[in-house]
């Protein structure tokens, strides 16, 4: 019994707690380049990047909380500089779409032009974020660090496998939470959330019915900018902030993107975890876990893990690559907001 | 090719010249040896850009992987010159070998299965995933071992299993096929879906190309790198004990040393010529043939082709496996340069969406076009720096000398060039979306 638990305690700790804080991340993340595919019909490559403009603003708010002495301890400054990495990444987005996605719109140009436009947006952003922060990495995190220390979890428990919770891990599942339980709420019961859908379900009906699209696609950017500050803050609070990560991130976003099926919030938050999850459970080692589990002359010799972790983002691709042979709508049926 | 001298192909011409002025300046005012370091990176460039137009500027096709071709062709090259090395494939040449015959009889089985039993619905994907990780596990019982024995052979010199030994030049063609093949891989899943499902997937896959050469050390070294890549041209030492060579500058009257590098480097820019005339007179016949007409009709009105009876998405898949490959070709000649393979050297900014740059400055559907955004971008690319270091150095005048604040601005702005870089891309798809030299359209 006692075995058992120890297996159980082991999954938690290195599959579940963190896979449920890399989802909410991803799910964010595939949430606003759902959003902006539903709405504006492009795939956003230069998502990523935005992340990492609201992580940067974000850092430079805790620099400056940190140098005059606010904090709200024991949690991390971060979520008192999260408010102004919102409105900074919004009135960005709304920058860029007044002059540089506007003019394409209203030319109604072919989606893989947007594309090329979005590549530019990156390339820009990445050198303007690199140019003010730099290239090392950076922790911001600050106040407690665990809520359940794994020396404290074995101690209460008694079990041989301790079970640590983060602080930023909570915070990123809790803020995941009400801010995905906002956006729906905000998409199904207001009129302007209703005007997006409608304006995403068919254009010109849209048009036709006195949608103002110019009033629809600020929305649109403004709830991307929300949702990428805080995707991009929480991943950097989590595992510290690198800048050309964020340009890795695109791919497993995309991915649960479309596992969950583009332009289909439900199913980007639902991608989200799936990629997580599958990340976690491939490159897991089951040795221990094995040996827990089976009788003692079962217990393997080897690490007993099927891709080595450095291929984590390889496992997203192949779930990619899987989903569009058997099912390209993905899970939940795209294309609909 | 007529030779009828029109207004546009006067302006393709004052362009070239501009270009070929800017290279001379570098010349006279910085050094020869410097301008043809230039020069050669600008024809490699120049060759991607090649590539990259025929998928998007024929095809219409958005390639967001041209990072993992290059690579691809890089690793073609390493493969391909570097000598065995004997006693690691004593110690798990046979393992890997078992291995990977495992992995291929699998990657069959699965497509036999696919493709034979699809009236079998739902099983039928059990069915494949049963056997591929069956077949994976079985692999790995070989590949594992075998892998650990290789790189604990001599792991400070080599640690991987080496090379074919062949003359480097072969390995251009290799690098083409290899990148040509992955190429038809990810085309065969993607094409024929949405267009953005292309872009993510050869993002994924050269990201992923990227993480496997880091890797699988037995394959590559992994990030300890594989220098010392023979050389199709004579190595600087050897000329300057070579004594024809020796009389030669001696009569002219140059400084022996640098002679010798400057001639070698000439004849990397000889052999990089004529790859780059080679594949543009081969583009310039495609373009103008029947298949580069119905290329550009499918790009600009798919419906229209396909009820012409035109197989859109065969002929994407063709365009697209056909572009890589020159990608490839350009992979490996950039690596054959270096003379080292390092898989850290890729970055998806500086490989993939830099040479988008140079395709959508130059002129997208033009060849030519291609060609000069490659030398432009390249050599502003290289020069951006400077400037980006002076704007930096104007900026950051009035604070105080070696305050933190300029120290760091210093520091970052090298970073500046991809902000210039992002800002041209954007400037010129906003007001002059067909590039300096635009496409030619006859029918206009």
């Amino acid at each position: 019994m006692i075995d058992v638990a120890n297996a159980i305690t082991l999954l938690a700790n290195y599959i579940i707690v963190p896979s449920l804080a890399y989802g909410s991340q991803l799910a964010l993340g595939a949430l606003g380049i759902t959003l902006v595919y539903a709405v504006l019909r492009f795939s956003n490559f230069a998502h990523g990047e935005m992340m990492s403009f609201g992580t940067m603003i974000a850092i430079l708010m805790v620099w400056l909380f940190q140098s005059i002495g606010i904090s709200i301890a024991p949690l991390p400054t971060a979520l008192i500089a999260l408010p102004f990495s919102i409105i900074t990444t919004i009135f960005l987005l709304l920058i860029l779409d007044k002059f540089v996605f506007r003019y394409y719109q209203s030319q109604r140009v072919q989606p893989v032009t947007f594309m090329i436009v979005s590549v530019g947006v990156m390339f820009f952003l990445a050198g303007f974020i690199r140019f003010i922060i730099g290239t090392s990495k950076k922790n911001f995190a600050d106040g407690e660090r665990f809520i359940i220390k794994a020396s404290e979890f074995k101690q209460m428990t008694g079990l041989a496998e301790g079970l640590s919770i983060r602080t930023t891990q909570a915070i990123t599942v809790i803020a995941t939470l009400i801010l995905v339980t906002a956006i729906f709420w905000f998409l199904n019961k207001t009129r302007m959330g209703k005007s997006m859908r409608a304006f995403s379900d068919n254009e010109d009906l849209a048009l036709l019915s006195g949608i103002k699209p110019e009033r629809v696609i600020i929305v649109t950017w403004m709830l991307v900018g929300a949702l990428a500050a805080v995707a991009g803050t929480l991943y950097g609070l989590d595992k510290g902030y690198k800048p050309f990560v964020y340009l890795q991130l695109v791919l497993p976003i995309f991915a649960a993107a479309i596992v969950g099926g583009v332009g289909n919030p439900i199913g980007a938050v639902i991608g989200g975890y799936v990629i997580a999850f599958s990340e976690a459970f491939i490159t897991f080692a089951y040795k221990r876990f094995l040996t827990y589990l089976l009788p003692d002359e079962w217990a393997p010799d080897g690490l007993v893990q099927l891709l080595s972790t450095e291929y984590k983002f390889a496992v997203s691709f192949v779930l990619l690559v899987i989903v569009l042979l058997v099912r390209p709508t993905g899970l939940f049926r795209g294309k609909t907001l | 090719m007529k030779l009828s001298i029109t207004n546009s192909s006067k302006q393709t011409i004052f362009l070239f010249l501009c270009m070929g002025a800017a290279l001379l300046f570098v010349g006279f005012f910085q050094s020869w040896n410097l301008m043809l370091a230039i020069l050669n990176l600008c024809l490699i460039s120049a060759i991607m850009a090649l590539g990259v137009n025929l998928q998007w500027g024929y095809a219409g096709l958005f390639n967001a992987g041209i990072m993992g071709f290059a690579a691809l062709g890089g690793l073609a090259a390493m493969l391909v010159s570097k000598s065995p090395i004997a006693g690691a494939w004593q110690a798990g040449g046979m393992g890997v070998l078992l291995g990977l015959v495992v992995l291929i009889i699998t990657g069959i089985l699965v497509y036999l299965i696919w493709t034979r039993y699809a009236h079998k619905g739902r099983v039928r994907f059990w069915y494949v995933v049963i056997i591929a990780v069956a077949g994976y596990v079985f692999s790995r019982y070989f590949l594992d071992p075998a892998i650990l024995r290789i790189e604990a052979f001599e792991p400070s010199s080599s640690g991987y299993l080496g090379g074919a030994g062949l003359p480097v030049l072969f390995s251009w063609i290799i690098g083409g096929i290899l990148a040509a093949s992955v190429a038809f891989f990810i085309g065969k899943i993607t094409l024929g879906l949405r267009s953005d499902y292309l872009a993510i997937a050869t993002l994924g896959i050269s990201e992923i190309v990227i993480f496997i050469f880091k890797n699988e050390d037995w394959l590559t070294r992994g990030v300890k790198n594989v220098t010392g890549i023979p050389r199709p041209v004579p190595y600087e030492i050897d000329l300057q004990s070579t004594l024809w060579f020796q009389d030669t500058t001696q009569l002219i009257g140059l400084d022996l040393i640098q002679t010798s590098s400057i001639f070698v480097k000439l004849c990397y820019t000889g052999l990089f010529l004529s790859v780059l005339l080679a594949l543009l007179w081969l583009c310039q016949r495609a373009l103008n043939s029947p298949w580069g007409r119905m290329m550009r009709a499918i790009r600009d009105n798919e419906t229209a082709a396909s009820a012409m009876g035109k197989n859109v998405t065969s002929s994407h898949l063709q365009i697209f496996v056909i572009g890589s490959a020159i990608v490839g070709i350009a992979g490996a000649m950039l690596v054959t340069l270096d003379g080292q393979f390092n898989p850290s050297v890729y970055h998806p900014l500086r490989f993939t969406f830099l040479i988008w740059v140079m395709v959508i400055v130059g002129g997208s559907g033009n060849n030519f076009g291609a060609i000069l955004g490659g030398f432009i971008v390249w050599f502003f690319w290289i020069e951006a720096e400077t400037i980006g270091n002076m704007l930096v150095y104007i900026l950051t005048l009035p604070l105080a000398e070696g305050s933190a604040i300029k120290n760091h601005f210093i520091n970052t702005a090298p970073q500046l060039r991809l902000l210039i870089m992002g800002l041209v891309l954007l400037l010129f798809l906003r007001f002059s979306p067909r590039g300096l030299i635009p496409e030619r359209t006859p029918h206009k």
